[in-house]
């Protein structure tokens, strides 16, 4: 299912991680990971994507060895993982309510790794001063870390797992927590930490937004199988099926019927007599049921609609006005739920709720997914 | 101009009107807050703080003389102490003593000058059979041969002295008893003679059986607390159950239980010697063994649910941290679980050692003549001796044990809780 065709020329670095056919049941009756094989390359920032009880925690818990696989196995370069103990993995990681030591200060919650590897008090004073430097804390070393905000928090956990020089870092929802602009400004250090390191991170996470900004590549997973692993790009404009674009970004989808293929090329027919081109998904041939997904911002209104291939009528039924762009909510081929995003410079104020108006787009903008 | 004055005056206004409605809705409140706690309160006056207040003061209360022969107390306060009282105070003496009879004032005074010496109430006994006729007496009367001649005791500045001890309104006697101290002749301190030391061992003994009591309770109720608060809810709620059962059935059946089950012929001597394990029976019960079974399993979910409240509250990422940054599950456990559960280790200690200080019926009870505490001795004092001094004096120390305790547990767990919130 993923592609694999683009990855090994955008890293070439060796894998570092690689789980092989790892199944993962815990009641014996139903699989919550099934058939797992992913390759994490060195350096990379791979995020696991997915909807809650999607399986992605458990991939990270066998990854971190508290939870050991039913069947199959994970490597670390060429050493099995499974039989090592969590505490002799020497990955950090970052907890999703960051799991500070209440009863440590900040400095002896960092120093904490350094002390169970029995680092020389000098050379462990060293690091910790350095990193409390980098995470801009070191006025609050002698605090408690209930007397820190949650960003500040935020950033001991992460000087926490990162001051050992961990080979791997695993992150557990680690933002979950956080305000939205807090999020968006932590992501972004954890971004910027990770290209200045030069870390290899697995990052969990069920924010499709969070996944985007950060990550080199995200695997989406639902229903414990990985729907598609990719880059964030590639995700976006080219879901491999259908969970994937719904999951990742806004998405409209109508249901038809494929009628012709030519290359990558196809048209299909949907509701009453429309018709359009698309780019067909992986596994479809002609007759196949299908569902079109179109993003927002590709379908444009009336004016900017005239040079499009496909133009198609529509029934303008609410506008939603967001500031920097406005929705149109219309209904097209019986689905009333049709989305069209216009900047709010273009839109026409004429229009009125009720008025019927051509929506158009380009054929590479539509996608023809499996209809499941 | 008017315009003015209507806009210097507006803010004002408001605010005095704010204040009388908040007060107007708040009283309402209050009220209701009030009627709530009232008969609690109430409650609580009736039959805890007075009945505490009572026991202090009946620990330095000296006032049985005072009562019965207000004047001889007054006259014995005045004199030096050297020689004999004044006739005066003796005059009052042999008057007040005749008027003793009177109410059961006799026996009151008897008692009381009986724990100066045991000579006392047969002295008082003697003297007022022999006092004169009323009408023998005047001012005139030489009141000292009068009562030399009854009793020659009367004639000894000893004798004496023992009353005006018992003259003023407040003594430390009883508390300086329940310390094994008494005044010397001199007025300091000093030990009472060797074979009359009890209380200080007492409360020797009370602290030992207490304290362990407390750590056995904490080496049961720790690991049983973990398993509760790590389980699945649906068996740590069994469990729980299980733990808060001996709730169900009163202290003395409990208690009992243990006798039947810890004697000579009991069913666990039975057994030890059914298997053959031990050839004779184990003395198990009337000593020290029986009163530690009794108690710590009397005492044990007292230790149980704070612990297990507050290792509930500790999630299992942090252990699984420190595991994750190198530790082995053992030192994550005790670095990093351990020191979280302190808050529920201090109220655990401190409420099961509080509450075995004052046990009293199970060492009565499962324990032998060694292993009685100080309830046991406060209990004697009330119901067979009626000394309720050296009882309220027995009583108070051991509050004042528990209320320093309590003080060193709120300061604990305060700072814990800083931590923790």
């Amino acid at each position: 299912m993923s592609n694999n065709s683009s990855e090994s020329n955008t890293h070439p670095s060796p894998a570092l991680i690689t789980f092989e056919g790892v199944q993962k049941s815990y009641d014996g009756e139903t699989l919550v990971v099934k058939d797992l094989n992913l390759t994490i390359r060195q350096g990379e920032f791979v995020t696991l994507l997915g909807p809650s009880g999607s399986g992605k925690t458990t991939c990270l818990m066998m990854l971190a060895g508290f939870e050991v696989p039913t069947s199959g196995d994970i490597f670390l370069r060429e050493q099995r993982l499974n039989s090592v103990p969590p505490h002799k993995r020497n990955f950090g990681m970052v907890f999703q309510n960051y799991a500070l030591f209440p009863h440590m200060t900040v400095e002896e919650n960092i120093r904490y790794p350094l002390k169970t590897r029995k680092m020389p008090t000098a050379e462990a004073d060293r690091k910790v001063a350095r990193i409390l430097d980098m995470i801009q804390l070191r006025d609050f070393a002698k605090r408690r870390p209930t007397q820190l905000s949650g960003g500040q928090q935020q950033r001991v956990a992460l000087a926490r797992s990162l001051v050992f020089e961990p080979q791997l870092v695993l992150m557990d929802e680690p933002l979950g927590a956080l305000d939205k602009q807090l999020r968006e400004q932590m992501q972004l250090e954890i971004k910027h930490l990770h290209e200045r390191l030069g870390l290899t991170v697995v990052f969990v996470t069920h924010d499709q937004s969070e996944a985007l900004t950060m990550s080199d590549r995200v695997a989406v997973f639902n229903d414990g199988v990985i729907q598609q692993i990719d880059t964030p790009s590639n995700l976006y404009e080219h879901p491999s099926n259908a969970f994937v674009a719904q999951f990742i970004g806004e998405n409209n989808t109508l249901a038809g019927r494929i009628e012709t293929v030519e290359g990558r090329q196809c048209r299909v027919s949907f509701g009453d007599g429309f018709r359009t081109g698309a780019l067909i998904g992986p596994g479809l041939a002609v007759g196949d049921a299908t569902r079109l997904s179109i993003r927002p911002e590709r379908v444009k209104l009336n004016g900017a609609s005239q040079a499009l291939p496909n133009r198609l009528q529509a029934r303008v039924k609410e506008f939603i006005y967001l500031g920097d762009h406005l929705r149109v909510r219309c209904e097209l081929a019986g689905n009333d739920d049709f989305i069209a995003r216009v900047p709010v410079d273009d839109f026409e104020s004429s229009m009125q709720p009720g008025d019927v108006i051509e929506l158009g787009w380009r054929d590479e903008d539509v996608r023809a997914l499996d209809a499941s | 101009m008017s315009v003015n004055t209507t806009a210097t005056l507006s803010p004002a206004k408001p605010a005095g009107n704010l204040k009388a409605q908040l007060r107007r809705a708040e009283r309402m409140r209050k009220l209701k807050a009030i009627g709530l706690v009232a008969p609690l309160a109430l409650f609580l006056i009736v039959v805890f703080v007075v009945p505490i207040g009572n026991m202090l003061w009946r620990s330095v209360d000296n006032t049985e003389l005072e009562s019965v022969m207000p004047l001889t107390a007054e006259g014995l306060r005045q004199w030096d102490g050297s020689g004999l009282p004044d006739n005066a105070t003796m005059a009052a003496f042999g008057a007040e003593l005749r008027d003793s009879r009177q109410g059961g004032g006799l026996g009151r005074i008897g008692r009381r000058l009986n724990y100066e010496d045991t000579r006392y109430r047969s002295l008082l006994m003697t003297t007022l059979r022999g006092l004169p006729a009323v009408e023998a007496v005047d001012d005139a009367t030489d009141w000292a041969e009068i009562l030399s001649d009854i009793d020659p005791a009367w004639g000894e500045t000893e004798t004496w002295l023992g009353i005006q001890r018992a003259a003023p309104a407040v003594t430390d006697r009883y508390l300086l008893a329940s310390l094994d101290l008494e005044r010397g002749s001199d007025n300091e301190f000093k030990r009472v003679a060797e074979r009359d030391r009890l209380y200080v061992s007492v409360f020797q003994r009370t602290m030992v059986i207490a304290g362990g009591v407390t750590l056995i309770c904490l080496a049961l109720g720790f690991p049983l607390a973990y398993l509760l608060a790590t389980l699945p809810a649906r068996t740590s709620n069994l469990l729980m159950i299980l733990v808060l059962l001996p709730f169900w059935t009163s202290l003395l059946v409990r208690t009992a239980a243990w006798i039947i089950l810890l004697q000579s012929n009991g069913l666990i001597n039975q057994s030890l010697i059914g298997t053959g394990l031990i050839e004779s029976p184990l003395q198990l019960v009337f000593n020290r063994i029986g009163v530690f079974f009794a108690m710590v399993h009397i005492l044990l979910p007292f230790m149980v649910l704070p612990l297990y409240s507050v290792m509930k509250g500790i999630s299992p990422s942090y252990q699984r941290a420190a595991v994750s940054l190198g530790a082995h599950p053992f030192a994550a456990f005790w670095q990093v679980y351990v020191p979280q559960t302190v808050s529920g280790v201090a109220a655990g200690t401190i409420l099961v050692f509080i509450m075995a200080l004052g046990y009293y019926i199970t060492p009565a009870l499962v324990g032998g003549p060694a292993d009685q505490m100080v309830s046991y001795y406060v209990a004697y004092y009330t119901n067979t001796t009626n000394n309720w001094g050296m009882a309220a004096a027995l009583g108070s120390l051991l509050l004042v044990v528990t209320l320093l305790l309590y003080l060193v547990y709120h300061r604990l767990v305060n700072r814990k809780q800083l931590i923790r919130s």
